[in-house]
């Protein structure tokens, strides 16, 4: 009866069986979609990616949106979640639950699309007797694997810099204790990838919506360029316009009304580069666009106004974000989303909702008004707008003004003024080409992207995350703001990674 | 006319006792047994009473009726006080003069009495060592059992349980809190405690935590009919209370604290929320029994019936159980089957142990009930909401979540085995001994909420059904060889074996509905796991002199848990009865006195629920409908690539236990001493592993070493005994100190730990700590600055002197371990009267009062659109902020408490000695002098699932009942 002890699961198939069967493949792209959008195998909790941490914490687009979001003038929470706080306050340390989270989640993503890159090269493709049409496909689903493995790559590569290093080489181990790689190496990496993928995605709009196609992979390396001085050192400002200038030629247009790009159907939008996809009934989480719906309704806001069931009292804003409006009332620039009744300008606690402008820009109801799909409103179908043509025109306008070669000023000019006269309605919004300056693009950065996960990344670029030279408030800690150490604009390897993996130094600072 | 009564006299095991006094009650009329046992006796023809005795036996006397010629078989069961007891072992039985483990045996007429509905509470306080406690004061909870603390962190610590041969597997039964509430502990004979690894090694992947081995009554040879009945009814009062503000106080502290906007929420009534969660509840638990010897087929037939109400409203347990012990003796003797099956039908309906937070943190200025739309229970509503929907972030009305909710199990379960001891005809020497036995269960429940009710009402409702099947097997068997050679005076028995076992548990999903029977969440993946066990065992007991003793033991394991599935784990132990030798032979104050030396290894192969039965495979798993990603307008399942170590294999413990037994004035006094080290490596641990090298960022694997030393001591005495009165008392101590020696692949004495213990406050905020050179679930604090005894608010000392208080201030500060656990019990009888007590001590365990922290500050009431009620802890700390970190909510939680006091009286003469009544008064959990501030000081396991997340966290805690109960046991 020995041959007993060779048991095998019942359901859960293994990787000798699983990569036999083609209609495989395509469950496995998913679940690498799906480790940007959800927790886990369950839905909306329960059989978690991660463990060690609430699951509904675990989410990838919630962490990240925190990463990028709370320690900059965009948003504040009001939750006294473990180290939560010391996010706005710039005070987390290298035990932050919530830096680990977005790590975890980070070489989770990087970690899965290894596996089926592993198992998905031409050698083991012949060997489990994939062709035809189905391994045209399969060279598909494996660029984007590695496409989504150099987004993952390029998380790493802006919030914690120097990090441990593995690929599809490697094995799976519990052994195993990747290297470090540099800054440096990983920007060459992640650009050396993109590249290499370029021929086998997708043209640009012609993959199913929801996957990635060659315009995601020029946005990444745009984002790359644009940020090279900050990665690595270097000025790559005209490879940026380049690729701004595929994405552009690729035929997006900007959606008609701003507001569209953040409801219930906003899949339909035109202007969408790469989105990460949520749905109500069949994509649920208590991350991704489930917070980012809830977590901003508080005080007096009707809930059912933005297709839920009630609000998390969390996010909100800082005076200084609502003070890149001229007009915050939203009646001249509609990007201007505040909701202020009953919330006062004024932060004196970050723990009171009411206690600064509340942001109404996400919604689970679609352009007419309906409820997203969930009838008892807890899921929103909204989707996350990663990537999105009018980020492509200001990274194209700022390029230009940094330098690079490719672009003109007049086109430059004529985007952003594309980009107002959509929130505007007319023209009155449009500026000169003397208004056009990088002053200018930071603060149009945050007027036209914010809340989409970008603040942090953009203010670094500028100089102005650390520094004292912008403040808002609470950053440091102090109501009024004032400067932090320049080492934040890193953040630690967590330190039960360093426990983990001997291979590990600490980022400067911590 | 006279008539001869002739027959045999044996002891358990079937060996003839030689000496033994057969006589007529009343007469003069006697015969003592033979050296092959056998006896012969003239009486007069007509009913009378035998009487057998034996020193160290326990008297057998029975009612016959002579005409002619009788045959009569005898059985004597050894006293617990004498040495020739015979305790069950592995695979086998001893004699406990020949013991060479630690090993405790606790037979019913120790259990303790009273209301007893799970097995394991007959035994609580009663054995060093032994850490039983309930989980919580829900009818039919499940308890926490640790022998020797346990030796795993990650991994169950929960004992080996081993009932009439077959091993229960720990996987949750669903529908039952308690898996081994199958078992009507009326039925039960006898548990032995296999506490070192020489007496558990024999059980070797399995063993590393104890084994306890529990036997049920059965028939005897030759017993006429007897009948027993048992009922016992009682009374459950709730016991303690959450302390949190009145009405009156919480409308004084709002006033003056609150913005005006909350102080508008303010009710006027005076409502105790506790107060009205609770009831007090009856039980009655009633049990037949019928036991004889059908021609020559000893039996025993059981039946029990036992309701209980939870003093949570609306919880209850009722269970039916039945159970057949049937015994035939074939071949003159040399066959002996047992047949073992018992089964039980629970329905339970669980009360909702979330309302019990809800209840301490509810305002209490709001009334219970109101004229609205959520079935008339007052609950916070949100004010934007144009059709007046519940808050979602408000507590919901305790007593509507478990009014409003019915939750329903049904378990059956049975088990059984059979079991063939063959003494072969040429070589009486030699034992074959086959068991087959089988655990099987299946439950269905379900869980219906009205869409009326305010927690489920944007959903419209609950109805979601659940189901589980478990079907485990189990073949043992074995051969047993004892011989005596006189020549070298020396005895062997010798035991070789082989073991087979099969677990299998499958439960199918089912959709989430809402009352209309809307689909909210589509059903997921079925689920169904496998493992299997194959083992060879054998085991060498040699004495020598019949001092000097020996036990050998070895056990292959293979677990379809690993790819590598062998193991080995041997034992060897020795003892000396000293009290043997010449020179101490003729001392008539010493009865006995032995050495016992043992070392071994176990394993440890259960998870608890960390993963499922393939660790070490590649697993691809499905996702839910409710996880699927979407690809231009179609949705797709996904296959998720799981985390595994391939290398994964069970933990190992060597254990070193050396003992002392004593026993004087005929064992009157009588006792133990045991020292231990246990030292357990490649703890099955769930770690973070290396960013980016598996496929998840924690990982069970094997990491880690820990370390246990204790001492325990355990005395039994006898002070007084005269014609009326006696007295008997026992006592034991434990001392356990465990310590985690290393935690990492890689190490790092600058390592941190691994964060556990999550408390209720924020989401994901964790109080303890496992780090090298500590206890596990060592508490991880700061250490609050006081001013005049009062803690400064937010004031921490800089413990790293930085100047700045920071996470890296916090410090480990003792743990929820014990340093000390202490049993009292004491039985007086006095003509027929009996009083008997139990008491358990507890010393050096500490608590995180989270009620008092989480509720500690004013800031606990100021959310937007309702109120929460705060601890009272308020009063002394005046927090504005939550200061959950702070060490002053790290409190001494040593208790005592009298477990057990019950008064009987025996009226022996009823219908001309016929039939004997017992009466008895008891009550249980009568009290506890503890020095915690909270509910109560002992506390239930935090789990999610089966994983253990943290010790020693009062949250949520089902208030143990006090019990007043009267009894009535007719034999007859």
């Amino acid at each position: 009866c020995t041959k007993d002890l060779d048991r095998v699961p019942f359901y859960d198939q293994t990787s000798a069986s699983v990569y036999n069967d083609f209609g495989n493949y395509k469950a496995i792209l998913a679940k690498l979609y799906a480790g940007y959008a959800i927790s886990g195998q369950q839905g909306p909790a329960g059989k978690p990616d991660l463990t060690g941490i609430d699951e509904g914490f675990s989410n990838y687009i919630r962490q990240y949106w925190q990463a990028q979001e709370l320690p900059t003038d965009e948003a504040v929470i009001a939750w006294n979640d473990g180290t939560l706080p010391d996010y706005h306050r710039m005070t987390w340390t290298s035990a932050n639950e919530f830096i680990k989270a977005t790590y975890d989640r980070i070489f989770y993503e990087i970690a899965v699309c290894n596996e089926f890159i592993r198992e998905t090269t031409d050698d083991k493709l012949g060997s489990h007797g994939i062709s035809g049409t189905d391994l045209e496909e399969a060279k598909h689903f494996r660029a984007e694997a590695r496409f989504l493995r150099a987004l993952a790559y390029w998380h790493a590569l802006d919030l914690f810099g120097n990090v441990p290093f593995s690929t599809e080489n490697d094995q799976v181990s519990a052994s195993f204790f990747p290297p470090q790689t540099s800054r440096a190496n990983l920007f060459s990496y992640i650009e050396s990838e993109l590249l290499a993928i370029e021929p086998d995605l997708v043209e640009a709009r012609q993959n199913e919506y929801g996957r990635a196609d060659k315009a995601a992979a020029w946005m990444l390396l745009a984002k790359l360029y644009l940020n090279a001085e900050v990665y690595a050192q270097q000025q790559k400002y005209t490879e940026t316009i380049t690729y701004c200038n595929k994405i552009i030629g690729a035929g997006y247009t900007l959606s008609d009304q701003y507001r569209k790009l953040f409801l219930a159907d906003n899949n339909t939008s035109p202007e969408m580069i790469f989105t990460i996809t949520y749905d109500g009934i069949r994509t649920k989480t208590y991350g991704g666009m489930t917070y980012l719906v809830h977590a901003p309704v508080g005080g007096s806001m009707n809930a059912a106004t933005f297709g839920i069931n009630g609000g998390w009292a969390g996010l909100r804003t800082t005076k200084t974000f609502v003070n890149l409006f001229a007009d915050p009332s939203g009646n001249t620039d509609k990007r201007a989303m505040f909701y202020s009744p009953g919330q006062s300008l004024e932060i004196n606690d970050v723990f009171t909702f009411t206690d600064g402008y509340a942001i109404a820009k996400f919604r689970n109801v679609t352009v007419t008004g309906a409820q997203g799909s969930d009838k008892t409103g807890d899921f929103p179908d909204t989707d996350y707008p990663m990537f999105r043509l009018a980020d492509a025109y200001l990274m194209y306008a700022e390029a230009v003004l940094r330098g690079g070669t490719g672009g003109s000023a007049a086109t430059a000019l004529q985007y952003v003024n594309q980009l107002r006269q959509r929130a505007y309605g007319n023209a009155s919004g449009n500026i000169t080409s003397g208004q056009l300056t990088l002053d200018f693009i930071l603060a149009e950065r945050g007027r036209e992207l914010h809340w989409e996960g970008h603040r942090r990344t953009d203010l670094i670029r500028f100089g102005k995350f650390t520094s004292a030279t912008y403040l808002w408030p609470w950053k440091g800690n102090v109501k009024e703001g004032r400067g932090v150490e320049d080492f934040r604009t890193l953040y630690p390897i967590p330190a039960a990674d360093r426990t983990a993996n001997p291979n590990l130094n600490q980022n400067t600072g911590y | 006319q006279t008539g001869t009564i002739s027959g045999k006299v044996t002891d358990e095991t079937g060996q003839p006792i030689p000496g033994a006094a057969v006589y007529i009650k009343g007469t003069n009329q006697n015969a003592i047994v033979a050296p092959d046992g056998s006896f012969r006796l003239t009486a007069n023809n007509g009913p009378l009473t035998i009487v057998v005795r034996m020193i160290g036996y326990q008297p057998i006397e029975r009612d016959i009726n002579v005409n002619g010629i009788l045959q009569q078989e005898f059985q004597l069961t050894a006293d617990t006080k004498g040495l020739n007891e015979v305790v069950v072992v592995g695979y086998g039985t001893q004699k406990k003069s020949d013991l060479t483990g630690s090993i405790t045996a606790v037979s019913s007429k120790d259990f303790n009495k009273g209301p007893i509905t799970t097995p394991e509470q007959l035994i609580m306080g009663k054995v060093a060592g032994l850490q039983i406690s309930s989980n919580s004061g829900a009818p039919g909870a499940n308890s926490r059992i640790r022998i020797r603390g346990g030796a795993s962190l990650n991994a169950s610590n929960d004992p080996l349980i081993v009932v009439d041969g077959v091993p229960l597997d720990n996987a949750e039964v669903k529908g039952t809190s308690n898996p081994l509430s199958f078992i009507n502990p009326n039925d039960i004979e006898s548990f032995n405690i296999l506490k070192d690894a020489s007496a558990t090694a024999i059980y070797g992947s399995r063993a590393s935590n104890g084994v306890i081995i529990i036997t049920t009554k059965k028939g005897k040879a030759g017993d006429q009919l007897r009948v027993n009945f048992s009922t016992v009814n009682s009374l459950y009062k709730r016991e303690g209370i959450v302390p949190v503000l009145t009405g009156d106080q919480f409308r004084q502290v709002v006033k003056e604290h609150a913005n005006a906007a909350q102080q508008q929420l303010l009710g006027t009534a005076n409502t105790n929320w506790q107060d009205a969660l609770y009831r007090t509840a009856f039980g009655t638990d009633n049990n037949l029994g019928l036991s004889g010897s059908f021609k020559s087929l000893p039996y025993r037939v059981s039946i029990g019936f036992t309701k209980q109400d939870g003093t949570l409203k609306t919880g209850s347990l009722r269970r039916q159980s039945a159970g057949i012990n049937l015994s035939p003796r074939l071949f003159d003797d040399h066959l002996r089957i047992d047949v073992n099956v018992r089964g039980a039908i629970t329905n339970s309906r669980f009360a909702d142990q979330d309302a019990i937070n809800a209840a301490a943190q509810f305002d209490p200025t709001q009334p219970i009930h109101v004229n609205n739309k959520f079935g008339n229970y007052f609950e916070w509503i949100d004010p934007t909401s144009p059709d007046g929907a519940p808050y979602t972030l408000a507590t919901r009305n305790p007593l509507s979540m478990l009014e409003l909710r019915t939750d329903k199990g049904e378990v059956k379960r049975s088990l059984g085995n059979i079991q063939f001891d063959y003494k072969f005809h040429f070589l009486p020497e030699l034992r074959a001994n086959l068991n087959l036995g089988y655990d099987v269960s299946k439950s269905e429940g379900r869980n219906v909420i009205p869409a009326y009710a305010a927690n489920v009402f944007n959903r419209g409702g609950t109805d979601k059904a659940y189901s589980q099947t478990r079907n485990n097997k189990l073949l043992d068997f074995y051969l047993n060889y004892t011989k005596d050679l006189k020549g070298i005076s020396s005895r062997i028995d010798a035991t070789a074996g082989y073991s087979y076992q099969d677990f299998i548990r499958s439960e199918p999903t089912y959709p989430d509905l809402n009352e209309k029977g809307d689909t909210i969440n589509a059903p997921g993946v079925p689920f169904k796991t496998q493992n299997t066990l194959v083992s060879f065992f054998g085991r060498l007991n040699y004495t020598l002199l019949d001092r000097y003793l020996l036990t050998v033991t070895v056990r292959r394991d293979g677990s379809s848990r690993f790819r590598e599935h062998w193991g080995t784990f041997p034992s060897a132990a020795l003892a000396w009865r000293i009290n043997q030798e010449s020179f101490l032979k003729n001392a008539k104050v010493l009865s006995d006195l032995k050495l016992r030396i043992g070392y071994g290894e176990t394993g440890q192969q259960d998870f608890g629920g960390l993963l499922t039965d393939y660790p070490y495979l590649p697993r691809y798993t499905i996702g839910d409908p409710t996880a699927q990603y979407q690809f231009g307008s179609q949705y797709y399942l996904t296959l998720r690539p799981e985390g595994y170590d391939a290398n994964i294999k069970w933990e190992e413990t060597k254990t070193y236990n050396v003992g002392l037994d004593f026993g004087f004035l005929n064992n009157r006094i009588n006792g133990s001493v045991d020292y231990y080290i246990k030292r357990t490596k490649d703890l099955l641990s769930v770690i973070p592993v290396a960013a980016g090298s598996n496929l998840t960022n924690q990982l069970l694997t094997n990491v880690g070493n820990i370390e246990a030393r204790g001492f325990e001591f355990t005395l039994n005495a006898t002070p007084v005994q005269t014609k009326n009165f006696s007295w008997d008392a026992g006592f034991n101590f434990t001392y356990n100190h465990v310590e985690i020696t290393n935690l990492t692949k890689v190490q790092d004495p600058k390592a941190q730990g691994i964060p556990v213990g999550t408390i209720a406050g924020g989401v994901g905020n964790t109080i303890q700590i496992h780090t090298v050179g500590y206890s596990p679930f060592s508490f991880y604090v700061y250490k609050q600055i006081y001013k005049d005894g009062t803690p400064l608010e937010g004031q921490y000392e800089d413990l790293n002197g930085d100047g700045a208080i920071t996470p890296d201030d916090r410090y480990r500060y003792k743990s929820p371990q014990p340093k000390f656990l202490m049993g009292f019990n004491s039985q007086f009888a006095y003509m027929d009267w009996t009083l008997g007590f139990s008491m358990r001590g507890s010393i050096g365990n500490y608590v995180y009062n989270n009620p008092a922290s989480n509720g500690g500050a004013y800031r606990d009431f100021s959310f937007p659109n309702y109120l929460s009620n705060v601890s009272t802890s308020i009063l002394d700390t005046k927090f504005q902020n939550s200061q959950y970190f702070s060490d002053y909510y790290i409190e001494n939680a040593s208790f005592l408490r009298m477990d057990n006091i019950s008064l009987g009286y025996n009226f022996k003469h009823l219908f001309r000695d016929k039939v004997r009544l017992r009466v008895s008064a008891t009550v249980q959990n009568a009290f506890v002098i503890t020095g915690y501030g909270g509910l109560d000081p002992e506390l239930g396991n935090d789990k999610v699932g089966a994983n253990l997340v943290g010790e020693g966290i009062d949250n949520k805690f089902y208030p143990r009942p006090r019990v007043y109960s009267l009894g009535l046991n007719l034999d007859f």
